[in-house]
């Protein structure tokens, strides 16, 4: 027998209903579980008139619509405050490669100083263009199958100008217009060799010597621009060292860089030969910028140039200035199939020529 | 540009001072070579090896790697570079080479047999007395005949250097071309006997001599030399004998080099010995050797004669564009190795008499001893001036054209890409479905990979290309490219023409070909011009392989086709390795202009 039956339950009930609490998690979970009490939320609020108060309740505006113009109600509506961390809508745009953007404004470079454009678009030259006409000799480094794409189709050219090949071929093996020459045998067959062109000077010695076929020599001041490779070429009676100097400072100027340094250098077609260098403020370093010379008698006179008339010429690869411009450090990712889109779709806009 | 390696401190030995880097750097910078890198013996070998890590002791030898110009043999070892800088600097007079006296009776001879004009016709030599080396000035010795033979000597084909103790073998010398059975010899660092076809079947696994072979492997005869004891001296050009090898002892150098081309033989051989002709006994004196011809023609060698240029001042300064007289003239062209006294011609004029010594075979031509001026001068230091010309600028019209194209396709929402014009035969044919019918395209006889062996013929496989590499890249991709492809044509004096192409390419989970055709359609309604007749019906079904059957068409302009458009074939999609439909434009805008 139990004296006392203690009905704990009964107990709490009573007590929620006599209005006392009851806190005890295990009792009221208790009680939940056999659904005996119920969770109410009860809320309530205090209502008075407020700074913007108004008999009749207005809506915020989020944009001015073609609605609100034609009704006039806008001077009276409340704008909604704009979230400036949204983002504003994709936009639907093309984009420029940006090493063609660099190469525009180089050539606007060119342009203002009076300098026209020549042909590029001739990819398949031969050796003697190429090589031949500009003194460089047979036996070079750059003419090895390591330097240069030979061409299997079509392997050789079908004509060269015949006199002017004798020419060149005599300043090669014995001198003559004053030098002594390479001294070894000259092949036609090496000449006659096509290949993909390796430089543009290619298309700058067909121009010269074009132009020392014409009766009276004027002057000329051309540009190539090709892919990522530009150059300058200035011919006229009695340009000298000095005037090179002086317009290489001019164009390098107008791109940004106007502390220069020349250092003596070699290159088979030019005598002097320069490399130009700029210092950088950034990389705190002289940083070489492009190449430069006058091109030698033996490349000039057997063309029928007047021995007065000098040629002074320079080239600047894009790479460089285009990946100090946009922080770039693989020419790869800017060019070539490996292309990455983003790149091309985040670069700024190329201020070469502002400044 | 050849850079040769010197220890930085045996170089300010040599210079009698020692220089900051950043000093050194500017004389170099004057003088017209570059300190290119500043390394250690050891930081080599572990750069060699692809260590990582562990900084150089203090006590490595620091080495400084200069570049020197191509032309510069003369540069190639730093008993020159020493001398070339200490006569800039002032500290040292021009040397004169002297070729010692020597009865006729008693002069070394070279007897060349005929049968060499087949194989190696040249042969030129000469003879060090009394030279001293140590360790540093041995080493030199023999770096720098490997930077002539990779420089000048164009990897052995034109010259082959050949050193000797001349103490080791006895002349008069023979200079011969035989069948290689008949050749016997033990060579340089082996101890047993080869023949000759079996010493060239042996260097075929040697990775710095296999380089060699080619030059005499298909010769019927093979170009060797003896001494009269019939003792081998080299196999040129591909190795000594190990009779006659210098050793840090020698102390008489017998140099033969051989040849295909004579002036470069001369040119090596007077360069070997005008460099260390200063470790003889009697400084810059050179012992003579008669190469005698069967035909009875002989020649004494080497040839250091000075020779004498005459040049007026106004050609040296006239060029570089500031006034000297020959007086300053004169000093300046000392620093550079050249002497000079000057003259007066008849009509009052000055010329400067230039002495070029066998040092200087870069200088060919009055323009030479200007520059040579110039640099002395300083670069820097000519005030500069302009052209005194005027011009107008201008730009090829199809440059023009090109850009406004450029900029019209960009408008409608397209990337523009630039990519290679070489690519795979494979990439270019079998991947867009085509046959190579060889009407078309440019091949490349030496293609450094399978990527550069055709010029392309179409920008297709390039876009292709470039959508596979930003495959992850958010749809829609639309892309374009202005660029030239090359196709044969022999009306060209090389027998192949450029061509200017527009290519655009749009990719996305349905084909866009509408999207293309947009395009299309907006370029022919702007390129329309008086001599630009664009019809109602340009656009005519086409059939060609790299399009999908019924989606293609054709562009004529003045009854020409012009350019194609139409979805990518799948099977041309998958070889690119695309797995989302395309659709293709290419037109000629060279047509359109």
């Amino acid at each position: 027998m139990v004296e006392n039956v203690e009905d704990k339950v009964k107990d709490l009930l009573k007590k929620i209903e006599d209005g006392e609490v009851v806190d005890k998690k295990e009792d009221i979970d208790a009680l939940k579980k056999r659904k005996l009490i119920t969770l109410q939320t009860w809320k309530a609020y205090s209502l008075r008139k407020g700074p913007k108060y108004a008999p009749e309740r207005k809506k915020a505006a989020t944009d001015l619509t073609r609605d609100h113009l034609q009704r006039g109600d806008w001077k009276d509506l409340e704008f909604k405050e704009y979230n400036l961390s949204a983002q504003g809508q994709p936009i639907q745009v093309g984009y420029l490669q940006p090493l063609l953007e660099v190469r525009e404004e180089i050539q606007n470079i060119f342009l203002q100083m009076g300098f026209e454009e020549m042909p590029t678009n001739n990819f398949v030259e031969s050796s003697f263009w190429n090589f031949d006409a500009l003194f460089q000799p047979q036996q070079h480094p750059a003419r090895d199958s390591h330097d240069t794409f030979f061409l299997k189709v079509p392997a050789a050219t079908r004509q060269l100008p015949e006199d002017y090949v004798e020419r060149v071929k005599r300043v090669h093996e014995s001198g003559g217009y004053g030098s002594k020459g390479y001294g070894y045998d000259w092949k036609r067959e090496e000449a006659d060799k096509n290949l993909l062109r390796t430089h543009t000077t290619a298309v700058s010695t067909r121009m010269l010597y074009m132009l020392a076929q014409q009766d009276a020599i004027k002057l000329l001041l051309i540009h190539f621009v090709y892919c990522y490779l530009m150059s300058g070429v200035i011919c006229d009676h009695g340009l000298t060292l000095a005037d090179l100097l002086g317009v290489l400072e001019d164009f390098f100027t107008r791109l940004g860089m106007s502390k220069l340094r020349f250092k003596p250098a070699y290159n088979p077609y030019t005598e002097p030969s320069m490399e130009v260098f700029s210092y950088h403020e950034g990389l705190k370093k002289w940083v070489e910028v492009g190449n430069s010379g006058m091109f030698r008698p033996e490349m000039l006179l057997p063309m029928g140039l007047p021995e007065d008339v000098n040629v002074i010429a320079w080239g600047l690869s894009l790479e460089r200035p285009t990946m100090i411009l946009y922080g770039i450090d693989n020419i790869r990712d800017l060019f070539g199939p490996k292309v990455d889109f983003n790149l091309i779709k985040n670069n700024p806009i190329c201020r070469l020529g502002l400044l | 540009m050849p850079t040769v390696s010197v220890g930085r401190d045996r170089l300010f030995e040599a210079l009698g001072e020692s220089y900051t880097q950043e000093d050194f750097e500017k004389l170099c910078f004057e003088f017209g070579i570059e300190l290119d890198d500043v390394t250690t013996e050891k930081a080599i070998i572990r750069k060699e090896r692809h260590l990582e890590g562990k900084e150089e002791d203090e006590d490595e030898e620091v080495i400084y790697k200069i570049e020197v110009a191509a032309n510069r043999y003369d540069l190639l070892c730093l008993e020159g570079i020493a001398r070339a800088l200490r006569i800039f600097i002032g500290k040292e007079e021009i040397p004169v080479f002297k070729i010692s006296d020597v009865p006729p009776k008693s002069m070394l001879k070279m007897h060349v047999r005929p049968e060499t004009a087949l194989v190696r016709p040249f042969v030129v030599c000469a003879v060090l007395r009394g030279i001293t080396f140590d360790e540093a000035r041995y080493n030199s010795f023999i770096d720098l005949q490997d930077k002539l033979h990779q420089n000048i000597c164009r990897k052995r084909t034109l010259v082959a250097i050949g050193t000797h103790d001349l103490d080791t073998i006895q002349g008069p010398f023979s200079y011969e071309a035989l069948p290689p059975p008949e050749i016997n010899f033990v060579p340089l660092k082996q101890v047993k006997s080869f023949g000759a076809n079996e010493l060239l079947e042996f260097y075929r696994s040697d990775m710095k001599l296999k380089k060699f072979l080619h030059i005499i492997e298909n010769s019927p005869v093979y170009p060797v030399i003896y001494d009269s004891n019939r003792t081998v001296l080299s196999l040129p050009p591909i190795i000594n004998g190990a009779h006659s090898a210098i050793t840090l002892k020698t102390k008489n150098v017998f140099i033969e080099c051989t040849a295909t081309d004579l002036t470069k033989a001369n040119i090596v051989l007077n360069t070997m010995v005008t460099m260390f002709s200063e470790y003889c006994e009697k400084k810059f004196e050179v012992e003579p050797v008669e190469v005698v011809y069967s035909d009875g023609r002989s020649s004494i060698y080497p040839d250091l004669t000075v020779s004498n240029m005459e040049v007026s001042l106004s050609d040296i300064t006239g060029p570089i564009g500031i006034s000297l007289e020959a007086s300053e003239v004169v000093p300046l062209l000392n620093k550079m190795q050249l002497r000079a006294g000057k003259s007066l011609t008849t009509n009052g004029n000055c010329n400067i008499i230039v002495s070029v010594p066998p040092t200087r075979s870069d200088i060919l031509h009055a323009r030479d001893v200007m520059e040579d001026v110039a640099i002395a001068y300083g670069f820097n230091n000519i005030p500069k001036s302009k052209p005194k010309c005027m011009t107008t600028g201008g730009q090829q019209p199809l440059n023009r054209f090109s850009d406004k194209i450029r900029a019209e396709v960009s408008r409608a929402g397209y990337m523009e890409v630039l990519t290679w014009v070489l690519c795979s035969h494979e990439e270019n044919f079998a991947m867009l479905r085509r046959n190579d019918d060889g009407e078309k395209a440019v091949i490349i006889a030496n293609p450094r990979s399978s990527d550069f062996e055709v010029v392309r013929t179409s920008l297709m496989s390039c876009l292709l290309k470039t959508v596979k590499h930003n495959i992850d890249h958010p749809r829609p991709v639309k892309i374009f490219e202005v660029g030239d492809v090359v196709i044969l044509d022999a009306a060209r004096d090389v027998g192949a023409a450029n061509n200017r192409r527009l290519a655009a390419l749009y990719c996305n989970v349905t084909s866009g070909f509408e999207e293309i055709l947009g395009l299309v359609e907006r370029i022919m309604k702007v390129v329309r011009a008086p001599h630009v007749q664009v019809s109602d019906n340009y656009m005519r079904p086409s059939n060609e392989p790299e399009f999908f059957p019924n989606r293609q068409c054709s562009i004529i302009l003045h009854e020409k086709q012009i350019g194609h458009f139409g979805i990518v074939h799948p099977e041309v999609l998958k070889k690119f390795g695309i797995p989302d439909p395309c659709s293709y434009v290419e037109i000629d805008i060279q047509a359109l202009l």
